[in-house]
């Protein structure tokens, strides 16, 4: 009982202490530990320097400053929900959590709390309804769309897909089972025959997975991964002599981390990609004058122009846009969740912005509004080549395959919407 | 001099049987009871709520059903977070097949839910043991998951396998889904947690908990003084899994709202909890309390020390955090082998001859 107490009473006292000025926060639910670190620390120092840049360089957003609170989830749903509410109270304006389990956490959570999620890129595809969810984003592609664009690319090149067989090798997790449906629907459509084949957490022992489909021999592998496992899928692939051209991770497996392990043995691999490649944008200039050199890189500053780097700054991009379109809705500097919610609604991402921004085609143009919260669903095709040591861009942001989606979105989120008694409608 | 039973004169055999038969821990029982049912639920914050304080209790409720199986009748067993997931599962189902059903009674069916499946996976327990039935117990763990990844029934075939708990009340109060308060939530695991303390202590005192004692400390001689192995063992995993069960449903409808069996119920929290009774105390339900306190407190007290006051990076402090909680389970051991409820034991023993010890 001791321990109770004393803990109760530091805890206390240290969500009491919390400062009271204008400041733009952005809680960052990062997770540098554990098997999903090589994807989260990127992504966490992208996000951060991308919010130091905009202190550094424009003096914040409308000349509020920027304030990341990072917190360490370790992938962990439950360390997830405490570091929501250690940071909810602080002013949060837009939860990226970067996990899908940590996203079903918060869509109930953030909803009834009154702060926007931003899943990009993973979360429930199905909050692409905003009469449903009008609190969660997920533009501007999600899981359903990533099947699709894979799918897509796959059928152009094969010249059909008919009576052939595409295995997907996914995460044991809500993650890795959200595409299962779409893919089934696409199954019908395009007549293939689709394997499942599950790699439980974390996924760095898939021996016997690979061994099965050396066995049933798919035509395709679809890779549904996150962490280590990638590492693990792609050099199992390699060992089984798979051809790594007709294997295609989602855009979480698609880093430069999954595929170096592996070495020239994974030359070919290719991957859906949110974001540009590299860093040949006038963006990374500035960072390297105003963050780098000024020694403000979060992390060890290693990670700038990876693809999950890339992927948190474009993230941290989108958040402040948003909160630029909020503040010249509401004609405030200083906003609350509720009114950057209104600038996420709003938002309209064109190639002029993207120029200013100094990212040219880094990711695709796209407008959000409340009946799509889900964006158009681009996604372009890399490749990675061993011998440079980079990746490609071999086939540019296309649209996927809506026909299908469309439907399947309307009826998950009427599913969601009975379930909680939530009568779909703007706000 | 404050804390002795010289003076205190029972004049009944339930006097002199009762749980705290010291006025001193009588009336500190009390005194944590009332400050826990009539204070602590109007400062609670929503953090202390959700990230301190339902755990806790949850996870005590987890390691009474532990230890009445492994500290109590000395059956090891690694299959909790398996039995935690059977009743969350039969929690959500329960919930969402019968929305009228009271939200205790959903718990309390879960719980009887899990007794069964507990019974079930117990049966080996009379032919095995020690080693051999952790390892059996593991392939419990390993299969419920399994059941609950595979079988789209149990997660009423939703897109992603997650379960979402819906709203659901108690005398028109909401205690799960995203609008409950935190008081609420507090209050709720508070009632269950001391009605399952309640239980289990007087189970364990009575007929049935010297059976299971019996089993746990010599077998063959429990059975030739006339204990039935088969009825002890199965009540013990029946009872412990029934309190796992209660557990795991909190852990799913009032805690989380929201889980995925892979990891929410993985193997790691049969580990938890196995390291609770451990540090706690075996075959001790205040050790449950204090091991349930030590492990899940500690971690958030260290994370909030090194992030919020000092400012560390969040990697470094989570990396201290795994060797500062490692390190003091080490020397907690190494103190004190049968845990802190041993520990606590000994203070009061130097504490009734206080401060003339000779």
């Amino acid at each position: 009982m001791k321990l109770t107490k004393l803990a109760a009473i530091a805890a206390v006292a240290l969500t009491a202490a919390s400062p009271v000025m204008a400041e733009l926060v952005f809680p960052s639910l990062s997770y540098r530990t554990g098997a999903y670190a090589v994807g989260g620390i990127p992504f966490a120092d992208g996000y951060a320097d991308y919010m130091t840049l905009v202190n550094e360089r424009d003096g914040g957003v409308g000349g509020v400053a920027t304030r990341i609170l990072e917190c360490e989830t370790g992938y962990n749903t439950a360390k997830g929900v405490e570091c929501y509410e250690a940071t909810k109270g602080e002013g949060a304006l837009i939860y990226q959590p970067l996990s899908t389990g940590i996203t079903y956490q918060l869509i109930p959570k953030a909803s009834a709390d009154g702060i926007p999620v931003h899943s990009m890129g993973y979360g429930r595809t199905s909050a692409a309804n905003g009469k449903v969810f009008n609190w969660i984003f997920n533009y501007p592609a999600n899981y359903w769309t990533g099947a699709s664009a894979a799918i897509n690319y796959f059928n152009a090149e094969d010249g059909g897909l008919s009576g052939k067989k595409v295995a997907l090798v996914y995460h044991n997790s809500g993650y890795g089972k959200e595409p299962i449906r779409t893919l089934e629907e696409l199954s019908k459509k395009h007549g293939y025959e689709l394997m499942l084949v599950p790699v439980d957490h974390p996924g760095q022992e898939q021996k016997s997975q690979w061994l099965q489909i050396r066995q049933q021999k798919p035509d395709y592998v679809l890779l549904w991964g996150w962490g280590v496992m990638n590492q693990v899928a792609i050099q199992e692939a390699a060992n089984i002599r798979f051809p790594m051209e007709n294997m295609m991770g989602i855009w979480w497996s698609g880093a430069e981390a999954d595929v170096i392990p592996a070495g020239e043995a994974s030359n070919g691999y290719k991957a859906l990609a949110l974001t540009g490649v590299g860093n040949d944008y006038p963006v990374f200039a500035d960072i390297q004058k105003y963050v780098v050199d000024a020694g403000k890189a979060a992390g060890a500053g290693d990670q700038i122009g990876t693809v999950p780097y890339n992927r948190g700054i474009y993230a941290a991009m989108l958040a402040v846009e948003a909160v630029k379109v909020a503040q010249a809705m509401h004609s405030t500097a200083d906003i609350t969740p509720a009114m950057m919610r209104d600038g996420m609604e709003n938002l309209n991402i064109d190639e002029a912005l993207m120029t200013a921004l100094g990212m040219p085609n880094f990711g695709p143009t796209f407008s959000v509004s409340c009946e799509n919260h889900g964006g158009p669903g681009l996604a372009s095709v890399t490749q990675w080549d061993a011998a440079a040591g980079k990746w490609n861009v071999i086939a540019p942001f296309a649209a996927p395959d809506m026909d299908v989606i469309g439907p399947l979105i309307a009826e998950d989120s009427a599913a969601f919407a009975a379930e909680n008694n939530i009568t779909p409608a703007c706000k | 001099m404050l804390y002795r039973e010289a003076g205190e004169f029972k004049t009944s055999y339930s006097d002199d049987s009762q749980t705290f038969p010291i006025t001193f821990d009588r009336s500190v029982f009390y005194i944590t009871l009332i400050i826990a049912f009539a204070v602590v639920p109007f400062f609670v914050s929503s953090y202390m709520a959700n990230a301190v304080l339902v755990p806790f209790l949850i996870w005590s409720i987890v390691a009474i059903g532990l230890n009445i199986l492994t500290g109590y009748c000395g059956q090891v067993s690694l299959g909790t977070g398996g039995f935690m997931a059977v009743g969350a599962y039969a929690c959500y189902k329960l919930m969402t097949s019968f929305p009228d059903l009271n939200i205790f009674f959903s718990v309390l069916l879960a719980g009887v839910v899990t007794a069964f499946v507990g019974v079930l996976f117990g049966l080996p327990s009379l032919r095995i043991k020690g080693f051999y039935l952790a390892v059996a117990t593991l392939a419990a763990q390993f299969f419920l998951v399994w059941l609950f990844n595979k079988v789209p029934w149990f997660y009423n075939y939703s897109a992603s396998g997650q379960i979402t708990a819906p709203e659901r009340t108690l005398f028109g109060i909401i205690i799960t889904g995203p609008n409950t308060l935190p008081w609420a939530k507090y209050l709720f695991c508070l009632m269950i947690v001391v009605l399952v303390a309640l239980v289990a202590r007087n189970l364990t005192r009575g007929n049935l908990g010297r059976k299971w004692m019996a089993i746990r400390d010599m077998d063959i001689a429990a059975e030739i003084i006339g204990v039935n192995p088969l009825t002890a063992k199965l009540s013990a995993f029946a009872v412990s899994s029934f309190f796992i069960g209660i557990g795991g449903a909190l852990f799913f409808s009032v805690y989380l709202g929201a889980v995925e069996v892979g990891e929410a119920f993985g193997i790691n929290q049969s580990f938890i909890a196995l390291f609770i009774i451990i540090i706690g105390g075996l075959g001790s339900i205040f050790g449950s309390f204090v091991g349930a306190a030590f492990i899940v407190l500690m971690p958030v007290l260290l994370k909030n020390i090194m992030v919020g006051v000092l400012e560390w990076p969040t990697d470094i402090a989570a990396h201290f955090e795994f060797i500062i909680v490692g390190g003091l389970i080490v020397t907690f051991l190494i103190l004190e082998p049968h845990g802190l409820a041993q520990l606590w034991r000994v203070i009061k023993e130097k504490l009734r001859l206080w401060p003339f010890p000779h």
